[in-house]
This record gives structure tokens, sequence and C-alpha cells, in this order.
């Protein structure tokens, strides 16, 4: 038979008796299997204390839903404390996508047309918790009832009740609408309370009802002035401040009230000053109304002083000892920061001194805070600050405070000067902390201000001799001594502390980034380009750089070696022709987005830019041969290109490094435009290696400035017969519009008879939706191109 | 506010009230994140922290943390003061009360919550209202167990 069940007090005292996890288990398994023989065999006096126990195992994690059933057979029972467990169970077992919990419907609905109040109240709980949408349409009408009852205690979670039943099923607002005036009149706090929150949830939901309530907004202005200026009653008050829920709740609405409506707002203004002047602050109660007030003030069409008082209120907020409130201050001005900044900006001191909050949450918003506070008059002090809160912060927030302020000195930097020194700043405190475009965009910015060439070198070069490991630092570092390396080596230069570095250490450092365990590949690919670059630029002797370079042909990293054995070759079959395409990096266009521009500046440097020579087709050259001469009768196949000299140095001039592709040409030819239409052009720059007086190398760069892109670009290229011509594969074959990234592509012609050149061009593109088709000759070629 | 938590410094949990619906699995989903989150902060941090798209505002009291979790529009501060509000009603009702109080009627602590709060919201603001909604559903749970006639009952509950 049925063990007497044991008490849940005992339960309890057992289960805190275990001593190990598995012996708790064994216990709960004992007892639940208990319950459960108990609940099979139907013994209805011990049920709810069974249900107890099951709920208190429920709560330690453990498996409870066979007591659905019993929460059911509970709540069906006449006697009280039955359905007061039952109830209970049922909010705490039953889940509203489980069939189940439908099950209760009908005894809620028995219930709430009972007349005892206590289980009505039970009822509505219920209801309120675990109601779904199915049961609430079930039961709206009873609920309805109810609001109108007398009792106020029923009354009051019939209201909240109705909140649930429109959060669940929105079209119900019908049903509770209309009771709503006659409850604003209540004098019980609770059933007000609950009144004003079924009338904001109505407002949120439909701009209807919102329209509706929005001439009870005297009323509302009424109640919420009786409550400030009455004093208070010890039932209601928290420290002074009567019944704050209840004020915060109706400032709650009068915001959605006033929101983008004049009158709503007129309406509410003194009250809103009344309550901002005179709630008393010394506690949190206090506080909470009167963060509440601000935001309706900053949420309303109020006017400019009490706006102006609200954003005063929440910077008194930032000096408050309560670091809870500095929160919500910090939070709120964060988000009126764009609306109302002159305001704001007033409190910048303070929110600065945030900055030095222990607690990580405060001194993020902080962060955020100050970050938007930035402009153009005060860059150089917030960065002052910015900056020391990098060196101070929690590894976390140092990320989001670089990007925060590389991207305030993107935007705010008074001289490239100063911005130039922030960047360095930023990566050598954080470095590991930047995006990789912070690289980029440095690089960049130092290659466009030719005049502080000399200092940036000077700066990098220290900043580098005193930490390789910092990977974006050692990065620019290694660029700008591979760029510029002959300004860090030619003395004095007044912006710096004299620095007297000797070609060799450079070289060292530049071994040391090269062989640290530290540097990423791209790291060391740099550092290999910048060595190589310094070749021309040192007067010493290159031997020792190649034959690092030449080290570097066996390594491991494929990329590295590609780089090295390119170098190599440059060393050995191309010496003459070294200088020239070690030039300095071109400037790079800044235009279009931020996004083209790191795009275009990676492009430049590293990017993998893989141009695969492809043989244009045959055929088509064949008919453009025809075109050109057109006296010599059956076109023949253009005569098989040896592989030539110039081959390696094409590839090496489309490889990734800081190789000039679009560099201006030693012997200078003029460039030659020879094609312009609806915004694309077409540009010539030409090369004649020296050495080489056969070969002349051809750029051919498509430019797009108008505002769509021409895609499917194809230009193909003929020469009379006594030339030999290769073209190389374009860059590209979409020229994006806005003068975008262009398309540029190289043409070598070998013209060993230094006949006149004739050069014919065919296009094919596609723009604004058309196909267009173009054959030229390109007839004012410079003389210098063949003489 | 969408649920509450109440669980000791260890970790234990001590009461759940949830206003949304959640399967079981999401439930102790969260439960065990929030409460690893708050007892991982140091005590002098504030009483907010930001989690999913949620606010979350604690508090401590002696070897408890009370937790709720609000929606974005809902006042913090308003926050912590109902669950101050929540403890002073446990403080009365079980005199003086400690987390023994609490574990050994929890069913009592789950009565007066739901006094005080109705589907997340705030229902009742005085505190004698609470109390004295508790003690006689307390009253009537005695009154049944001693097996008084119906009718005596009628006449008790008309009060």
């Amino acid at each position: 038979m049925v063990v007497p069940s044991r008490k849940l007090q005992d339960l309890i005292e057992e289960i805190r008796g275990a001593k190990t996890q598995a012996q708790e288990r064994e216990v709960i398994q004992k007892e639940c299997a208990h319950i459960r023989a108990s609940f099979r065999d139907g013994d209805p006096l011990h049920r709810h204390r069974q249900l107890a126990k099951l709920l208190y195992v429920h709560m330690l994690g453990y498996p409870a839903h066979f007591g659905q059933m019993e929460c059911l057979k509970l709540i069906a029972s006449p006697r009280f404390t039955d359905k007061r467990v039952g109830y209970l169970g049922a909010m705490l077992l039953l889940d509203e996508r489980q069939d189940a919990h439908l099950l209760i419907t009908n005894s809620i609905k028995n219930d709430l047309n009972q007349g005892i109040q206590v289980v009505q109240g039970l009822a509505l709980c219920t209801l309120s918790t675990v109601g779904s949408a199915e049961m609430c349409r079930d039961l709206a009408t009873e609920v309805e009832k109810l609001l109108l009852q007398p009792g106020s205690y029923v009354r009051k979670k019939a209201v909240l009740t109705a909140v649930h039943m429109i959060r669940k099923v929105p079209e119900l607002s019908n049903i509770f609408l209309p009771p709503c005036a006659q409850l604003l009149h209540e004098r019980h706090h609770g059933i007000l309370l609950g009144t004003i929150t079924l009338i904001t949830e109505l407002c949120e939901r439909s701009p209807a009802a919102l329209k509706h309530f929005q001439k009870v907004v005297p009323q509302l202005v009424q109640i919420l002035r009786t409550l400030v200026t009455t004093g208070y009653s010890t039932e209601h008050s928290i420290s002074g401040v009567s019944d704050p829920f209840l004020q915060v709740q109706i400032l709650r609405l009068l915001r959605i009230l006033g929101r983008n409506h004049e009158e709503s707002s007129d309406t509410m203004n003194d009250l809103l000053a009344q309550v901002a002047t005179n709630t008393d602050t010394s506690r949190n109660a206090g506080n909470a109304v009167l963060f509440e007030t601000v935001l309706t003030i900053m949420d309303i069409r109020s006017a400019t002083g009490l706006r102006v008082l609200a954003v005063n209120i929440l910077g008194r907020f930032l000096l408050n000892s309560d670091k809870n409130i500095r929160y919500v201050a910090l939070t709120s001005l964060l988000r009126m920061v764009q609306s109302d900044h002159s305001a704001v900006q007033r409190h910048r001191p303070t929110v600065v001194e945030c900055l030095r909050e222990v607690d990580a949450s405060l001194s993020r918003r902080a962060l955020e805070l100050s970050l938007a506070l930035v402009n153009s008059s005060n860059v150089r002090a917030m960065t002052q600050e910015l900056q020391s809160f990098l060196e101070s912060c929690s590894p976390d927030l140092r990320a989001d405070c670089a990007s925060g302020i590389l991207l305030a000195a993107e935007r705010f930097a008074p001289t490239k000067r100063w911005h130039i020194d922030t960047i360095l700043r930023v990566l050598t405190t954080a470095g590991t902390h930047v995006r990789d475009d912070a690289v980029a965009n440095l690089t960049q910015l130092i290659g466009g201000a030719q005049e502080l060439h000399a200092y940036s070198v000077r700066r990098l070069y220290s900043a580098l001799a005193e930490d390789i490991s910092q990977q974006p630092l050692v990065q620019v570092a290694a660029w700008c001594i591979g760029e510029y390396g002959d300004l860090l080596l030619e003395g004095s230069c007044e912006e710096t502390e004299p620095l007297q570095v000797e070609e060799e250490d450079v070289l060292d450092l530049l071994e040391k980034v090269l062989q640290s365990h530290m540097s990423l590949p791209a790291t060391r690919g740099y550092a290999l380009t910048a060595l190589m670059k310094l070749s021309t630029r040192l007067r010493g002797d290159n031997n020792r750089i190649r034959q690092v370079v030449s080290i570097y042909g066996s390594c491991l990293d494929m990329e590295l070696q590609q780089r090295a054995v390119e170098y190599n070759t440059l060393f050995r079959k191309y010496d003459h022709m070294r200088a020239a395409i070690l030039e300095k990096m071109p400037l790079v266009e800044r235009g279009g987005t931020q996004d083209e521009e790191i795009k275009e500046s990676k492009e430049a440097q590293l990017s993998e830019a893989s141009l695969v020579p492809t043989e244009p087709q045959a055929s088509e050259l064949l008919d453009l041969l025809d075109l050109l001469d057109g006296t010599s009768g059956a076109a023949q196949p253009p005569p098989p290109l040896e592989p030539s000299p110039g081959d390696v140095l094409v590839h090496l001039l489309d490889l990734p490094c800081d190789l000039p592709s679009a560099s201006p040409p030693p012997a200078s030819i003029p460039n030659l435009r020879v094609f312009e239409r609806e915004g694309l052009q077409l540009n010539l720059s030409f090369v004649r290696p020296p050495g080489t007086p056969a070969l002349l190398l051809i750029t051919i760069t498509a430019i797009n400035t108008s505002e769509a892109d021409v895609i499917h670009f194809i230009c193909q290229a003929a020469v009379p017969k006594s030339f030999q011509l290769q073209l190389q594969a374009p860059s590209g074959d979409t020229v994006p519009a806005h003068s975008g990234l262009p398309v540029t592509q190289l043409l070598r012609i070998l013209n060993p008879n230094k006949a006149p050149l004739r050069l014919k061009l065919r296009l094919t593109y596609n723009h604004f939706g058309q196909s267009v088709q173009e054959i030229f000759e390109v007839n004012n070629l410079p003389m210098e191109t063949w003489q | 506010m969408q649920f509450m938590l109440l669980f000791s410094r260890q970790g234990k949990l001590r009461l759940q009230k949830w206003y949304i619906s959640l399967s079981d699995k999401e439930k102790k989903k969260i439960t065990r994140e929030l409460v690893q989150t708050i007892l991982a902060r140091k005590p002098k941090m504030c009483n907010f922290l930001e989690w999913r798209d949620l606010k979350i505002v604690y508090k401590r009291y002696a070897s408890l943390y009370f937790c709720c979790a609000i929606e974005d529009q809902e006042n913090e501060l308003i926050t912590l003061e109902i669950i101050h509000r929540y403890v002073e009603l446990l403080d009365k009702y079980f005199g003086s009360v400690c987390e023994l109080d609490i574990i050994f009627n929890f069913e009592k602590a789950y009565f007066i919550l739901d006094e005080f709060l109705l589907g997340g919201e705030v229902q009742e603001t005085s505190k004698k209202n609470v109390l004295k909604a508790i003690e006689q559903a307390d009253l009537l749970q005695e009154v049944i167990n001693s097996n008084i006639p119906r009718t005596l009952l009628q006449v008790i509950l008309v009060y």
C-alpha cells in the first residue's frame, strides 16, 4: 500500500542534507517514484502536498512534467488549498505550446464566474501568466465582466489580465478599450495603475487608440499633479515620493501620447517642469521618477527650456554617487546626442570624467558617448583623453576605443601631421586591436602628404626600433622605410629628435622583423618588399639585401617565396630596370567611399591581383589585322612569340608588391587620351624601357566618370605585321562608375625595325544597358614611341 | 517585465517566474547563463546589464540575488524599486526574511509575488493591501483544512 506521504518540509530538509550530487539525485529519484505512485493511486487528500514537493524538485532542475495532469485535477477541486497549489503548479509546469494547457480553460472559466474573490484572483493570475491566445479568446468576455465588478481586489487583477490578453490577441482591444474611460476615475492606486498600463498597451498597438486617448491627457495630467502635490500617504509613498510606480507609469503614457503631438505636449509642459524641479532626489525612488520625466521631456514636443532642463538633470545624474544613476544618465545622453547635440556637448567634461569608471559597463557607455561628442573643435582635447583611456582600459574595450579614435581622426583631423601622429599613437598603444584597414589608411595618408614623408618615416623607424610585436605598426613602418628609406638616412629633419641612422641599422631592423616569430606572413612580405626597395635607395652595395632576398627564395610560405624569387630575378636578370620598377608608389587618388579607398590602397600594396596572361582570341585579332593590312591578302596568324625577357618583367609589373602599375615612365612620353564617350575614357601611357630599344610598353587605362558601371569591357589591339604585339589580360572587365578603380591593360609591342607605329583598338562593352562596339585607329601616336 | 529569478550566491535557483512563454530547455539555458554572468560581477559594479535584447536589473540582498529582465523602454531604476518592494513584502510576511524561509516556504514566496505583480506588471502599490490579501488567503486555507462548514466559510470570505 501507499507509504504515508512525507511533508514538503521534510523532503527539503533531506535534500539539503545530501552530501553529494549523487546523493541528492538518489533522494529525489526515490521521492519522485513515491509521488508518481501516489498520483497513480489517485489520493485526493494528499495530492496538493505531492504536487508541492514536485514543484520543489522541479526548481532544482529535475523533470516534473508528469505533474501536469495533477495540476488540472487540483484546480478542479472545490478545496481552496488544492486550488492554490494547483494554480501555482499550472503556472510553473504548463506550457502554452502543449495542448495540455487548454484543459484548464474550463476550470478557469468556472472559477471566474464563481463569486469567491480569492479564487477569482488565482484564476486571473494564472490566466495572465500562462494564458495562450486561444485561452484569451475563450475567456475575454469573463474578464471584461470582472473589469466593472465592485471589489477592487478582483478588478485590479482583471485590468492587468486584459493587458496580457491584448498582448496575446491584439483584436481584443475592441473589448477592453471602452471601459478604460470609466476605470480612469478610480481612486484605488492598483486599479489606476493597471488602467494606465492597459491604456499604454492599447496606444502602442493602434494609432486609432492613440488618437482616442489623446483627449484624456488633461485628466492624466490632473492625476499626476494631485499625486505630486498632495504630499505623501504612508501607504503609497517610498522615501518621500508618493507612489513612484504610479508616477512612472503615468509619465510613460504621457510620453506616448505627447510624441509628435503639439497640443498634448503643450498640456503636459508645466506639469513636467513641476515634476522635474520638485522631485526629491535623495533616494532611488525619486530618481526613478525624475529619470522617467526626463525621458518624456526628450521624447515629446516640449519647450526648449524644458529640454535643456532635462539634459541638465542627466548632467547632474552623471555626478551622482550612485553608479546606477550614472549608468542611466550615460545611456540616455547617448540616445539624445543626435537630437540635442549642443545640450549634451555641455556635459562633455563630466562624460570624459566617467571614462575613469572602474565598472566596465559604465566606462563602455562613457566611451561610446565620448566618441559621439567628438567634433572638429574639440578633436584634439578629446583624442588626448581617449588615448589615455586606450592605454588603461580593459582589453575588451580596446578594439572599440582604437577604431573609434581612428574614425574620429579620419573625420575631424585638423592637420595631416596630427592625423598621422594620432594613428601612430593608436598603433603603438593598441596595435594588436586595430582593424586591418588602419594599415591601409595610414600608408595612404602618409603617401599623400609629401611634406611629411621624412617626418613619418623617422617616427615610424623609432617606433619600430622599440617594438616589433605590434603587427599593424610593423607593417606601416616597413612600408614607409621601404618607400622613404632615403629620407630616413638623409640626416636631420627639424620636426623630430635628431636621429642618426646608419644603413646597417635599418637593414638589421628589417631582418629582425623578417626573422621574428611574432611576425605574420603579411608583415614579412612588407619587410621583404621594403628591403627590396631599399636596394635602390641606399648608397652602399646591395650584397646584404641580395643575400637576404635569396634566403627567402626557399621560404616555406608560398607568397613570401614567390616574392623572393621574383626579386631575385630582378637583381640578376633585370638589374638595369630595377630602379624604375622600384620607384616610389604613386599617390592613390582619394575619392568614393571609404571602402573603395581601402580596397584601392590594399590592392595597390598587397593584394594578389591575379593577372594570368591570356592569349587574345586569335580569330578576332585576325580580323583586326585585316583591317590594318588590307593589302596583304589572306591573313596569317601572328608569329609565335618567343618567351622574351619582357615576359618576366611584365609579370613583375603586375605583381602585388609596391611596383607601380601606372607609374610615370622613365623616358617621359606624354600620355594620350584616345577615346571618350559617355564618361568612359581611355588613356594610353607609354614606356620604353632603357636597354631594350625595340620594346614599347603601352598601358591602357580605362576610367569611368559616369553614373553607371561599364561592364563586359574588352579592349583588343592590332598592329601592322612588322610589329609583334602581346596583349596582356586586363585588370578586370568592369569599369566602376564615379571614377572607381580604373581597369588597366598592358600592351607589349616589339618594333625591331623602328617602323612608324600604327595601332588599332577595338572596344566592346556594355554601358547603360546598351552594348557598344567601337573600332578606331590611334592616329596621333607620339613619335617617341618608335624613334 | 519578462521574468524574475531568485538565486543564491552558490547559484542555486530559489524562485523563477516567467511572464513570457519559453520551452523548459530555453528557460534552463537562460537561467544558467544569467546566474553565471551575475555571480561573476563584482559588488561595486552597477546593477544593470544588457543581455540579448533585454535589460537585466539585479540586486543582491544578503545571500540572495534578485534578478529581473525588462524590455528596452522600461525604467531600470523603478525596477530596482520593484525588487526592493518585493523584498520588503517577504520581510514583513516572514519577519526578517532569510534565504531559508524562502527555501522552505517557496510556495509562499510565489503567492506573495503573485499579489504584487501580475503578468509582469505591478498590480498593487500598497504593501498593506498585498499582505492583507495573503493573510486572507492563508486564513482561508487553514479554515478549510480544519473542516469548518461551508456556510461559515462564505461568511469569512465576505469580510
